[in-house]
């Protein structure tokens, strides 16, 4: 039986820039797992290339053990893989609700989610359907990002950043909604700078760095000084 | 007496105006794509329209009503196999293709219809004229007017009332995120130009049964509808209706004190717009 998602030797580049360095990672069917890393480690890239915004060669990824890394964004949407891109990226030109309507706009299946049941978990987004969505708070923003990439009813969840700029107490909110999310049965990747939050809530962790997977397992199998070893660099764990 | 039938001939060639830009308008909206060749697109159903009324004896109405999704077509591959390769972080290339679109056109009117100015006939409507209070108006610049009003209500419908209008506004806003949603920007594009060509179909109903037409007519056109844009101010659709207004206005004003002013009346009209609103009357796109 063939992982939801697999990479192999993934190289991504950026003009002639090369930013993913052969990364392998899987992703099981019902499970969540993190991709941690500091600033530049390629994380971003990693999702933007399983998205399809860039693109690979066809064999780097696959779903369900056939070839998509070639494939274009809309492409991709349509087998039911969904990014919440980092910076929440929502359209200003569109309100809350127009930019949750515009997530189902590829693929349109049966599903728990509909701008009800999105409703549902971020009741606050109710009250402010008709605000353009760029008028919203940071917190409120990242609902509206989720549940726009709800609404093509996922299988694969992507959330690069969700905690990206919001206080505590918001990301403790956001991250409330996952296991409603985790209920439906999608299996999600979060990226995170937030090791912490990252250990949390994943059955599965991988850390990068400078391009590479340098270390991956379950949370409770995993050190912290390992982690940190991970995270940083050498450099810096020779200071401990 | 005369002067309110001056301003309101001015509004109705208004109508013609606003016809002449709103596609350009709708195209710019979208993708940031200055056409060049708009106007000479407009003459080119034109002829199309001529063609059909000429071939098959039809009403221009009707034959206008065949001509358009025949534009939309020409639109939408004009667009998916020409224009999409030149969008791009630089703007140089789509004026310089549209540009040199504008020449090809020009140049195969010529070789298919000769330079002859021609003309497409409404019949009896073309005199027909309807008489308020006093103030008589001609039956074909209401119609022209009203279609305006039409084309405006029905684009503004689509765009802020359907899933294809929000694809468009969230294309034009992010083409990258949009892609994440399973739009694909390139057939958005397409699709647009294709609508802006059945608007320019309706435009060149108008223009080629109030006056004489020629393949070289095209670049004044564009220049109109420019101007009724930039008054306006970019990316709304009401605001291109003001701006016609404007400029059919000033037009008839000064060509009833000396008939020499028309068009020179209205190129004035379009800079004082400028120099006291340069973002225009009505702005609506931030950028
Ligand atoms: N659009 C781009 N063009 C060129 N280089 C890029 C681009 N985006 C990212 N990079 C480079 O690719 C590398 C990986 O960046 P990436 O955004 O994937 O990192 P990240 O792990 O997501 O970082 P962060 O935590 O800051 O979001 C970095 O060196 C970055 O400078
Ligand atoms: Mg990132």
């Amino acid at each position: 039986m063939p992982s939801l998602i697999e990479t192999r030797s993934l190289t991504a580049f950026y003009g002639d820039l090369q930013a993913v360095f052969g990364v392998d990672i899987r992703l099981d069917a019902g499970e969540t797992i993190a991709v941690i890393g500091a600033n530049g480690a390629g994380k971003s890239t990693l999702m933007r290339s399983i998205a399809g915004v860039i693109a690979n060669r066809p064999e780097m990824i696959l779903h369900r053990g056939e070839p998509i890394g070639a494939l274009a964004a809309p492409d991709v949407v349509r087998r039911g893989i969904a990014l919440v891109p980092e910076g929440r990226k929502l359209f200003p030109s569109l309100t809350v609700e127009e930019n949750l309507q515009v997530g189902a706009y590829g693929r349109k299946v049966e599903g728990p989610w509909t701008l009800e049941s999105i409703y549902g978990l971020f009741p606050i987004l109710k009250e402010r359907r008709r605000n353009p969505a760029t008028a919203l708070s940071g917190g409120q923003q990242q609902m509206v990002a989720i549940g726009r990439a709800l609404m093509s009813n996922p299988e694969i969840l992507l959330c690069d950043e969700l905690s990206l700029g919001l206080a505590p107490v918001i990301i403790k909110d956001i991250y409330a909604a996952f296991s409603k999310i985790r209920a439906t049965g999608a299996a999600i990747v979060i990226v995170e700078q937030d090791i912490a939050q990252a250990l949390k809530v994943a059955d599965r962790v991988y850390c990068m760095m400078e391009g590479r997977i340098t270390l991956s397992g379950r949370p409770a199998e995993l050190d912290r000084a390992d982690i940190h070893a991970a995270y940083f660099g050498a450099e810096t764990h020779e200071l401990h | 007496m005369s002067f309110i039938d001056t301003l309101l001939q001015g509004v109705l060639l208004g109508g013609l105006y606003a016809l002449f830009a709103a596609g350009l308008s709708l195209v710019f909206g979208i993708m940031r794509l200055v056409n060049l060749a708009h106007g000479d697109l407009i003459v080119l159903a034109a002829f199309l329209i001529l063609l059909i009324v000429s071939t098959f004896g039809l009403d221009p109405f009707l034959a206008a009503v065949i001509a358009a999704p025949m534009m939309f077509g020409i639109g939408w591959l004009l667009q998916y196999h020409l224009l999409n390769r030149t969008l791009g972080k630089d703007i140089l290339p789509p004026l310089l293709v549209t540009f040199g679109l504008s020449i090809v056109i020009q140049n195969g009117l010529l070789e298919g219809f000769t330079a002859d100015s021609r003309r497409i006939s409404a019949g009896a409507l073309e005199t027909a004229s309807v008489n308020f209070g006093g103030i008589s108006a001609g039956v074909m610049p209401l119609v022209t007017f009203a279609s305006a009003v039409l084309v405006i209500v029905a684009l503004n419908q689509l765009i802020y009332r359907t899933a294809l209008g929000r694809a468009f506004r969230a294309t034009s806003d992010d083409v990258v995120t949009a892609s994440l949603m399973g739009i694909r920007p390139n057939a958005i594009f397409a699709i647009a130009t294709g609508l802006a060509m059945m608007i320019v179909t309706v435009a060149a109903l108008y223009l080629g049964t109030r006056a004489n037409f020629d393949p070289t007519a095209g670049p004044a056109r564009l220049i109109y509808a420019f101007e009724a844009v930039i008054i306006g101010g970019l990316g709304s659709l009401w605001g291109t209706l003001a701006g016609g207004i404007i400029l059919g206005v000033a037009q008839t004003v000064g060509a009833a004190i000396n008939p020499e002013w028309q068009i020179l009346s209205g190129h004035i009209a379009f800079l004082l717009v400028l120099l006291f609103r340069p973002r225009g009357l009505f702005p609506r796109a931030v950028d």
